[in-house]
């Protein structure tokens, strides 16, 4: 016994639980454990009622600690603390146990064995949460600032966004001109509509805007601070290098993408007439009159896709993914030709037409304006040569057609190249963002935090996240905006408190724990004449990494402890007493 | 518990600890549960916020409690705190490996793999996979025995 007051309740969730689970016979088993002062079964849990009920029986009772026994943490760890809240008790020393997802629904099969389960399940709880220490979240006021880096079509709508919502927007822009790639393009997918025109009506908003401050010739060089309170360090080149600091609360990364540049000889690319994608885009857009390659018309096209995309794993480097964007970039690019030359003929040299959602009008528009489509095997790609008269040939398999060779000859072909990360070394190491194996920048979870990275106050958004259509760009720009938003309009934000801990009287200060965390939440300091490590609590992420690193085991993460697993163990392999 | 301990004379059902993420293999192995996919009630699952960060002395003391094997449900590349995740787990295997050698426990009483939040088909079978191979080996406690 230690005195704690516990409070257990064991949900049925209607049936979904009940049905499968002696939810009576669990309350049974463990209501006679050390400090389990109250424990009942309930219909809903979250339900007014029950939730009334716990903060009453809190009240009656003293609790000072809570169990909840139902679904999945996922979905009411918020709920349950905030009972604990009302309840007058720490909402820190709240547990949640899995005893839908991880139990009832996933044995149905077996009641008694998952009435067992359930028993041991809510008993770890228990013994976890009489460890627990009441804790406050980590509560750091905010700049009501943002930097945003990037200057492209998602960097600029995000610093507009950013500014309407009345904070103050830097934006730090590498090249010298505003618009990234967008700005290059002509008529875009899917309404027609020129990019460079889309681009100069933002930019022109942008420098209206008095909130907005644009660095242009201009890149981040370092971060300090904390979440929050942020000091960047911006470097301007011009005739002399200058630099200045800037006090920000969030970090927007629309850093881009860049295109897929094709090897060598990689189908054909380096012969006279092989070009790629946003080459042969710009000879579309800009075509004075006729669509001419060297002076000569084109008459027939071939379109060879998938180009440094969904490439094999097994080679060196590979770009694995689709690239999301370029099934419908070459077919629009090939409805905007067929508009400049009306007789010509083009062919698409296909592995799976990706053309998804409204974009398949545009498929079908391009073949009733004459494009074929040949859908070639994955493993026997085209190839592409030179003829001795001066044209291409480009030599394919149709699965359409029964898997026949055909030979097509062509005045032009265009590599439907994919997008690629783009190198940025020295941003990552400033910002510690977190690049995936495929070299794009990794948000927190894709449906639920779909612009935050783990680094808090950074968010990504654009192409350098993922391969994206120009609007999907714009889209997560504005999802990064709601963010800042949501994290310094208020002017404070509460970090939660399940951080790592030094026992200083373990510690030897070796260093290791520091050598281990990427987010330099560690620092040496003087305790009573010895040095020790000690955690900075708005740096920390509460991973835990540090914690088995410790020769000296002098790290626990709150919530997580030592001790608090030991204690989960024990109660998972408890007998029953029934 | 003298009726558990004829079920497990008849077909001996290993006792796994899972330990699994909050944000990532967490999710995986409730998809299985909301996917209704059956896997022995003696797999029992602790989820921590990222597998870099179990100590190898815990797989070691969920031994000697009575657990036949252990389960890492790391993150692999997914993981959102820790590039080198996958390493760093690895190496927390080979040293619990050590730990449990040492102890004289078979090795292959804990293993890990990467499971993703939607990777519920992946969990169950690997749930099955290593119940069987545990099976095999027999029940942990024999060793101390």
């Amino acid at each position: 016994m230690t005195g704690r007051k516990i409070g257990v309740y064991v949900c049925q969730c209607g049936g979904n639980i009940g049905d499968y689970v002696d939810v009576d016979k669990v309350v049974e088993d463990i209501k006679g454990d050390d400090d389990v002062i109250v424990a009942r079964s309930a219909m809903f849990t979250c339900s007014d009622a029950t939730q009334q009920e716990i903060v009453q029986d809190a009240q009656e009772q003293g609790l000072d600690a809570l169990v909840v026994a139902s679904c999945s943490p996922k979905l009411h760890t918020m709920t349950f603390r905030d009972v604990a809240k009302r309840a007058g008790m720490n909402p820190f020393q709240y547990t949640q146990v899995n005893v839908r997802e991880q139990c009832s629904w996933t044995h149905t099969d077996d009641k008694t064995g998952a009435t067992e389960k359930a028993t041991r399940l809510v008993r770890a709880g228990i013994n976890r949460t009489r460890l627990t220490e009441p804790l406050e979240p980590i509560v750091v006021e905010t700049t009501p600032k943002s930097l945003v880096v990037g200057g492209g079509i998602a960097g600029l709508r995000a610093a507009l966004g950013l500014a309407e919502l009345g904070l103050t927007v830097f934006l730090v822009e590498k090249d010298a001109k505003l618009g990234g790639r967008v700005a290059g393009y002509g008529a875009m997918f899917p309404n027609d509509r020129k990019g460079s025109d889309l681009v100069a009506t933002l930019e022109e908003k942008v420098r209206a805007n008095p909130a907005i401050t644009v660095f242009t010739n201009a890149e981040l060089m370092a971060k300090g601070g904390s979440f929050g309170n942020n000091q960047v360090t911006i470097a301007i080149h011009g005739d002399q290098l200058e630099t200045i600091q800037l006090d920000v609360g969030s970090i927007v990364v629309a850093t881009g993408f860049d295109d897929y540049e094709p090897a060598a000889g990689e189908f054909g690319y380096g012969l006279d007439g092989v070009v790629t994608l946003p080459e042969f885009k710009k000879m579309v857009d800009e075509a004075p009159g006729l669509l001419q390659y060297q002076g000569r018309p084109v008459k027939t096209v071939a379109y060879i896709y998938c180009v440094g995309s969904r490439q094999d794993e097994s080679l060196e480097g590979a770009h694995t993914y689709c690239s999301r964007y370029c099934c419908t970039s070459a077919v629009h690019t090939a409805i905007e030709a067929q508009k400049l030359a009306g007789d010509i003929r083009q062919y698409h040299l296909y592995r799976d037409m990706r053309t998804y959602g409204k974009y398949e009008l545009l498929w079908n528009a391009s073949r009733e304006k004459g494009s074929l489509y040949l859908r070639v095997p994955d493993d026997e790609p085209p190839a592409v040569e030179k003829l001795s008269s001066g044209g291409l040939k480009v030599t394919t398999k149709d699965l359409l057609t029964g898997g026949e060779e055909i030979a097509i000859p062509a005045d032009l072909v265009v590599l439907v190249t994919g997008m690629v990360p783009r190198e940025n070394a020295d941003l990552v190491s400033v910002l510690k963002l977190p690049v995936g194996i495929d070299g794009f920048y990794n948000e927190i979870h894709p449906k639920l935090r779909p612009v935050e990275t783990i680094v808090d106050g950074v968010l990504i958004c654009g192409a350098c996240q993922a391969p994206k259509t120009s609007s999907e760009a714009v889209a997560s720009g504005l999802a990064a905006t709601t963010q800042s938003g949501a994290m310094l309009k208020r002017g404070f934000a509460e970090l939660d408190p399940m951080v790592a801990i030094v026992d200083n009287d373990a510690c030897t200060w070796c260093g290791k724990c520091l050598e281990a965390c990427p987010y330099d939440a560690l620092e040496q300091v003087e305790v009573d004449g010895k040095q020790v490590a000690q955690v900075i609590r708005t740096a920390c992420k509460g991973c835990g990494g540090c914690v088995p690193v410790c020769p000296t085991d002098a790290i626990d993460l709150q919530g997580y402890t030592d001790a608090q697993i030991r204690a989960m163990i024990d109660g998972l392999m408890e007998v029953s007493c029934s | 518990m003298a009726e558990a301990a004829v079920q497990e004379d008849q077909a001996f059902s290993p006792r796994i600890l899972v330990f699994s993420t909050n944000n990532i293999s967490d999710p995986g192995i409730d998809l299985a549960g909301s996917s209704h996919m059956h896997y022995s009630p003696n797999v029992m699952v602790i989820s921590v916020p990222c597998t870099s960060g179990i100590k190898p002395s815990w797989i070691l003391y969920a031994m000697e409690q009575g657990f036949d094997g252990v389960f890492i449900a790391a993150d692999g590349e997914e993981c959102a705190y820790l590039p080198d995740c996958g390493e760093r787990t690895a190496g927390i295997m080979t040293d619990a490996q050590a730990m449990l050698v040492e102890k004289g426990y078979e090795p292959q009483r804990v293993r890990m793999a990467a499971i993703c939040s939607v990777c519920a088909e992946p969990f169950t079978k690997y749930m099955h996979e290593y119940a069987r191979s545990l099976a095999d080996l027999g029940p942990s406690r024999k060793a101390t025995a």
